[in-house]
């Protein structure tokens, strides 16, 4: 049980509340966010929490962009893409809506929903995050181009609003897509430096969306955690190389807008401050990449492995230089190397913000079920990551070690004014 | 079979259902008044729901004489017409069946459940009907089932009804229906799951109804969105039927029970908050 200030002594609880009381009070004030199930006692408002210091690891849910997209990375990801049950507008709209208010309550760390103490029923919120700091959660909604028509059906009266975009990514280059692992009308995307943490989002959402819409499908996903690397070096991937050296800089407003946010001029309106995720499932063949020699795994990548640095240089930051040769005339960077198809002519960046995954063994092979949820964001796929994956996809030296077996595009939504919700915008 | 053991809930009283009672409304009296409305309401619906178990028990007692009648006679395909028909009652009636920890696994557990030695009971007849595809050897179990079935019907007079019985026993059998009989484990040789999971919605629905008038009260729309979400479960089940009963287990896509699954996750979820009628107004 959470202490409470002498203020609340005085104010809430001098006298018996009820909790419906109770509620009223909080609702009006707007300050009283309930915490714990155990009591009044758990009752601590969000300015006090601030005062606790237990604001270091809240993300604030509320703004002109939705969290976790330029947020720093947190340790770790479960992401969901769901399909839409209902077919009434209103449904989706109050599902929204329902949605926005639990985000907003879990990402500050609170329990969702009342503190009911009807033993007769389950309690609103699933418990596993009680006590747990906030843990830098953010929850990030986007919308697929399921959600606008299916089978050239106009489900929710949105068919007209879906950005031309928006639309199935083309089949690239040896995709080996699997429907178990596509598309989704809806995405949620939780990220925090506690899994616990994440899996209680997404598990709350998906409650409070049932009967409304189901999971289609769902991936934990998880980088070297802050505890493990205090210097915030470029994280690793599983084949053991840097990731994400070269993104374009989250601090740096400019090239956010530049690069991630949908701007007044991509169009349309609804969608101004979102950005679009793509999102592909990428299986990697670790036994056959443990067997490869070191040069070959260095000129897949066209980095050194340790150093991260680019092939030729010394340190991580150096400059790639494509062209770069040995006394030989050969490039040093080989041109079918992973940085050498990503980088193209350089002027289409995306920002990326993958996370590995390992679900156990392959039942078939007997190997790893492990890999990559390359996530990225940017104003304009067919701009920006189509080009350079039809690069990789057709070229890139990596394809012998990797497949991709999934894959999903989904807008993400603006974010969102307190007494707003998620998708106004769109269904407003 | 249920393995966890269900008695606890019926000893409780009605009284107990008001876990809220410590929040003390400012008009107390007429709160006092409004609490004991509803839950003579609430006992009323007990009753009637005593009745409909008790009926679907004695139509147990029936079927299941004539299916083990059956199995004495070696009618091997009699016997199999009656099986799944015959467990129906059994399934509707669940919350209440299981209450007796001793006669339920006697009657109704799956192999592996108990002790080898132990077993007896449907399952092991239809093991017997199914795999061996006989009744030799089998006619002492059916006597067996026979006795305990008995037993049953004379213990379920002495079952007081409370409304937690009723709260927990209709999400209970929902949930019976997402642990064993939409995985196909509980008619494993027989692949009959769908007689018992359409028995088992057929009992939630019951308490459901029952509780209706008071649950309107407290919250209409829940009411009209678990009618939705029982309908739409019907909707699918339909789909299964043939003749008068239901197609193989083993008939069913993976698709359509991953659909038939998300279903009852649908509707058992608004269902669990049913407990909203033991709430002061």
């Amino acid at each position: 049980m959470k202490e409470h200030t002498p203020k609340d002594e005085t104010g809430l609880f001098t006298k018996k509340v009820s909790r419906r009381n109770m509620l009223k009070t909080a609702g009006v004030g707007g300050i009283g966010v309930v915490i714990g199930a155990s009591g009044f006692g758990g009752l601590l408002t969000l300015s006090e929490q601030k005062a606790k210091g237990q604001t270091k690891d809240i993300v604030p849910f509320y703004g002109a962009h939705q969290a976790g997209i330029t947020t720093e990375a947190q340790d770790n990801l479960y992401f969901a893409s769901l399909e839409v049950t209902t077919d009434k507008r209103s449904d989706l709209i109050q599902l929204f809506k329902d949605w926005t208010e639990a985000a907003a309550q879990m990402t500050a760390g609170n329990l969702i929903g009342d503190t009911s103490l009807n033993t007769n029923m389950p309690p609103k919120d699933t418990g596993e995050a009680k006590e747990l700091s906030p843990s830098n959660l953010t929850i990030t909604f986007g919308v697929g181009p399921t959600l606008f028509s299916k089978d050239g059906k106009d489900r929710f009266g949105l068919k007209s609003k879906r950005p031309a975009e928006l639309k199935d990514l083309p089949q690239f280059p040896l995709d080996a897509l699997e429907e178990e692992w596509s598309g989704g009308d809806i995405c949620i995307q939780a990220c925090a430096d506690d899994l616990q943490v994440a899996f209680h989002a997404v598990r709350n959402l998906v409650r409070i969306g049932r009967g409304k819409a189901i999971i289609h499908w769902a991936q934990t996903g998880f980088q070297r955690t802050k505890q493990a690397d205090s210097q915030k070096t470029t994280p690793r991937n599983l084949f053991g190389f840097k990731d994400g050296t070269v993104n374009p800089d989250t601090n740096d407003n400019n090239e956010m807008n530049e690069h991630v946010w949908v701007k007044g001029e991509d169009g349309p309106d609804w969608l101004v401050g979102g950005s679009y995720m793509v999102v592909r499932r990428i299986q990697m063949y670790i036994e056959v990449w443990d067997r490869t020699i070191l040069k070959e795994q260095e000129n897949t990548f066209g980095r050194h492995r340790d150093s991260g640095a680019p092939l030729g240089m010394k340190n991580e930051f150096d400059t790639v230089d494509l062209e770069a040769k040995d006394p030989n005339g050969n490039r040093i960077i080989p041109e079918d190397s992973h940085v050498s198809l990503s980088r193209g002519d350089g002027k289409a960046k995306i920002l990326r913000r993958p996370y590995s995954y390992a679900d156990g063994m392959d039942p078939k092979t007997g190997s790893f079920n492990a890999g990559l949820l390359f996530i990225c964001f940017q104003r304009n796929p067919s701009k920006q990551f189509i080009p350079i994956q039809e690069r990789l996809a057709k070229n890139d030296k990596l394809n012998e070690y990797i497949v991709h077996r999934g894959s999903a595009l989904f807008a993400c939504l603006p974010g969102v004014k307190k007494g707003g919700y998620i998708g106004d915008s769109l269904f407003g | 079979m249920k393995k966890a053991n269900a008695s606890l809930a019926v000893l409780l009283s009605t009284s107990l259902l008001f876990g809220c009672t410590q929040e003390k409304e400012g008009t107390e009296q007429a709160d006092d008044n409004a609490k004991e409305v509803s839950a003579s309401k609430l006992d009323d619906v007990s009753s009637e729901y005593r009745e409909y178990a008790i009926g679907e028990i004695e139509e147990f007692v029936n079927a299941t004489e004539e299916f083990t009648t059956a199995v004495s006679a070696g009618d091997i395909e009699k016997a199999k017409e009656l099986y799944a028909p015959a467990r129906m009652h059994y399934e509707r009636a669940e919350p209440i069946a299981e209450v007796f920890g001793d006669l339920d696994p006697k009657i109704d557990a799956r192999e592996g459940d108990v002790k080898d030695e132990e077993w007896g009971g449907y399952h092991r007849i239809e093991m017997g009907l199914w795999q061996e595809n006989t009744t030799k050897g089998y006619e002492k179990f059916a006597d067996q089932l026979m006795s305990d079935v008995n037993l049953l019907r004379a213990k379920v007079e002495t079952v007081e009804v409370t409304p937690d019985l009723l709260i927990t026993g209709a999400v209970d059998l929902l949930n019976e229906v997402s642990t064993s009989k939409v995985t196909g484990e509980e008619d494993r040789y027989s692949h009959t799951d769908l007689y018992d999971f359409v028995a088992n919605v057929e009992g939630a629905e019951k308490i459901y109804e029952l509780l209706t008038p008071a649950l309107k009260e407290k919250d209409a729309k829940l009411a009209a969105e678990i009618q939705q979400r029982f309908d739409d479960v019907y909707g699918l089940l339909e789909k299964h039927k043939e003749g008068d009963g239901y197609i193989s287990y083993t008939d069913l896509k993976e698709s359509e029970v991953k659909e038939l699954s998300q279903a009852i996750d649908a509707l058992a979820e608004p269902l669990s908050q049913i407990g909203i009628v033991t709430e002061e107004s």
